[in-house]
């Protein structure tokens, strides 16, 4: 009995220790972060364009690029990512092929990013002559963000209970019918959770818009989607590893708007899926 | 006398993958009747009354040989559209399942999908589902209230009534009353003898005592292959066969 106790109080120190292994450091960076960026955020910072070599003034064009391209990639990637979930789980049958085709997705999320920097690269920079530009940028992200989208999506659609589509077919509805009206509103917070992981992923990936659409220093902001656009990461990375003399509190201060960005955009999701939580159960 | 038949089942095999579920059945629905299938668990009752509104094609890897007709219409003809049949042969589940939606658009869902647009109508109908399931009395202050806040009897005549409401000519029981108390039990079958003034209805049950209860034809199955039918009086007083004898008197099963 006292053995089973204690095997059970080690059990969950080590337990306890993993948690914590995990959230110190992450909370760490946060503070650091934010303890040495803050005193560079100020309304110059947010709104000005970067000035001495990027050494000063503000970065509203990084800002805004990295809006323009998070927002391009959504819009390129959630319609096809959840077509094709609604495809794999509603329609496909289950056979050696498809299981395949499953698999590949999942593993496709696991790609480096550079791989898909080069792919944008070729495809969308050159082959189709779109040159560094917002959209090759959004393209490319949004490919990167395809499997995740696509993977969360279909969980989601294959979690909502079998009998709804029962039901729903023996009410006399089209497959189609059940699937807008039954299957889709009932997966909506786990298509949401998808997209904001992906969401998360393309605002803060640097090697996929390095050779797509990222500009080096570029003080306006892009004029079309053909157009070169600064992008939080990687004016970051300059900022860290090629422009010498830059302040601390800059660099730190970029980051700290990179973090906030990110996490104000899961925030905006989590509160959107929480409210159709409460609406929707079972 | 005999009724006019409603709906039949022709040399029925039914097979899951390599598993037979049904051997060679042969029966006959009459119209205005409520004829119960009942037998151990694992039959094949409750696949069988799938194939009358063709739900086991929702099963991957299943098969059917024979045929099973609506009417003069054969129902599993490849040409035929499952939705039109459907529409004429509706069902009610084992577990009450309402979609979480609210008590009003959970009735009207089957009227939308039909594509009934006029909303003076789709009320009326709602209304008159409603109180043909005997339940209107209990939700009508709350018809935009989450359906998953009634209890479960209350969800299963929700169930019933969002049946109704489709006006199908055939309603199929899976076990409608498995997970519910005795007294919602009692409410549903008073329903079903209520019903069978409209519709004809087959209903698979566990308990004897209901298919005595309730219906005026009984099957019974065993291993996939149906031992006795006949009128439920008779089955139940005189049982011709020795195993049917055997499970009604509760020797097994």
């Amino acid at each position: 009995m006292r053995n089973t106790q204690r095997s059970q109080k080690i059990a969950f120190f080590f337990l306890f220790l993993a948690t914590l292994l995990i959230v110190v450091p992450v909370g760490l960076i946060v503070v650091i972060i934010i303890q040495k960026g803050l005193p560079a955020i100020n309304w110059q910072f947010l709104s000005d364009i970067p000035r001495q070599g990027m050494r000063s003034g503000g970065i509203f064009p990084a800002i805004i690029g990295t809006f323009y391209l998070v927002f391009g990639a959504i819009v390129f990637a959630l319609p096809i990512g959840l077509l094709a979930a609604i495809y794999l789980s509603e329609y496909a049958k289950d056979n050696m092929l498809n299981r395949i085709i499953k698999l590949a997705i999942v593993n496709l999320s696991g790609v480096p990013s550079v791989v898909y920097g080069l792919f944008g690269l070729a495809l969308f920079v050159v082959f189709f002559k779109f040159g560094a530009s917002i959209l090759s940028g959004s393209l490319t992200l949004g490919i990167m963000i395809l499997p995740i989208i696509i993977t969360t999506s279909r969980e989601a659609l294959e979690s909502v209970p079998q009998s709804f589509r029962e039901v729903s077919l023996s009410l006399g509805a089209s497959k189609w019918q059940t699937i807008r009206q039954i299957v889709l509103p009932n997966a909506i917070p786990g298509i949401l959770t998808g997209t904001i992981l992906g969401l998360g992923r393309a605002a803060g990936e640097t090697a996929p818009i390095l050779f797509t659409v990222a500009a080096f220093y570029l003080p306006r902001l892009p004029k079309s989607i053909f157009d070169q656009a600064m992008a939080l990461p990687y004016h970051l990375y300059v900022i860290s590893t090629q422009v010498p003399n830059v302040d601390e509190k800059v660099r730190y201060g970029t980051a700290l708007v990179l973090l906030v960005l990110v996490l104000f955009m899961n925030l905006v999701a989590i509160i959107i899926r929480y409210n159709f939580r409460k609406k929707k159960k079972w | 006398m005999h009724n006019k038949i409603k709906m039949q089942a022709k040399d029925v095999d039914f097979f899951y993958g390599k598993n037979q579920a049904l051997k060679n059945v042969n029966l006959d629905v009459y119209a205005n009747r409520v004829t119960a299938m009942i037998g151990p668990s694992g039959c094949g009752k409750s696949t069988f009354i799938r194939l009358f509104n063709r739900m086991n094609e929702l099963v991957p890897h299943t098969a059917l040989c024979g045929k099973i007709f609506l009417d003069d219409l054969e129902i599993n003809n490849p040409s035929v559209d499952p939705v039109d049949i459907r529409r004429r042969v509706g069902m009610v589940f084992q577990k009450p399942n309402p979609f979480p939606k609210s008590i009003f658009e959970n009735i009207s869902y089957g009227l939308k999908v039909n594509g009934i647009k006029d909303k003076a109508f789709i009320g009326q109908k709602v209304e008159d589902s409603l109180k043909r399931a005997v339940i209107w009395g209990e939700v009508k202050d709350r018809l935009h209230d989450s359906a998953l806040k009634l209890s479960g009897g209350q969800q299963q005549r929700l169930c019933i009534a969002r049946c109704l409401a489709v006006e199908t000519e055939v309603i199929l029981f899976d076990e409608p009353c498995a997970s519910l108390d005795p007294i919602s039990t009692a409410k549903i079958e008073e329903l079903i003898l209520e019903l069978k003034k409209d519709y004809t209805i087959i209903i698979v049950t566990h308990n004897m005592q209901q298919a005595a209860r309730v219906s005026d034809y009984t099957g019974f199955f065993l291993l996939g292959e149906l031992v006795e039918f006949g009128k439920t009086q008779d089955m139940f007083t005189a049982p011709r066969n020795k195993k049917t004898e055997d499970y009604i008197t509760g020797r097994f099963g």
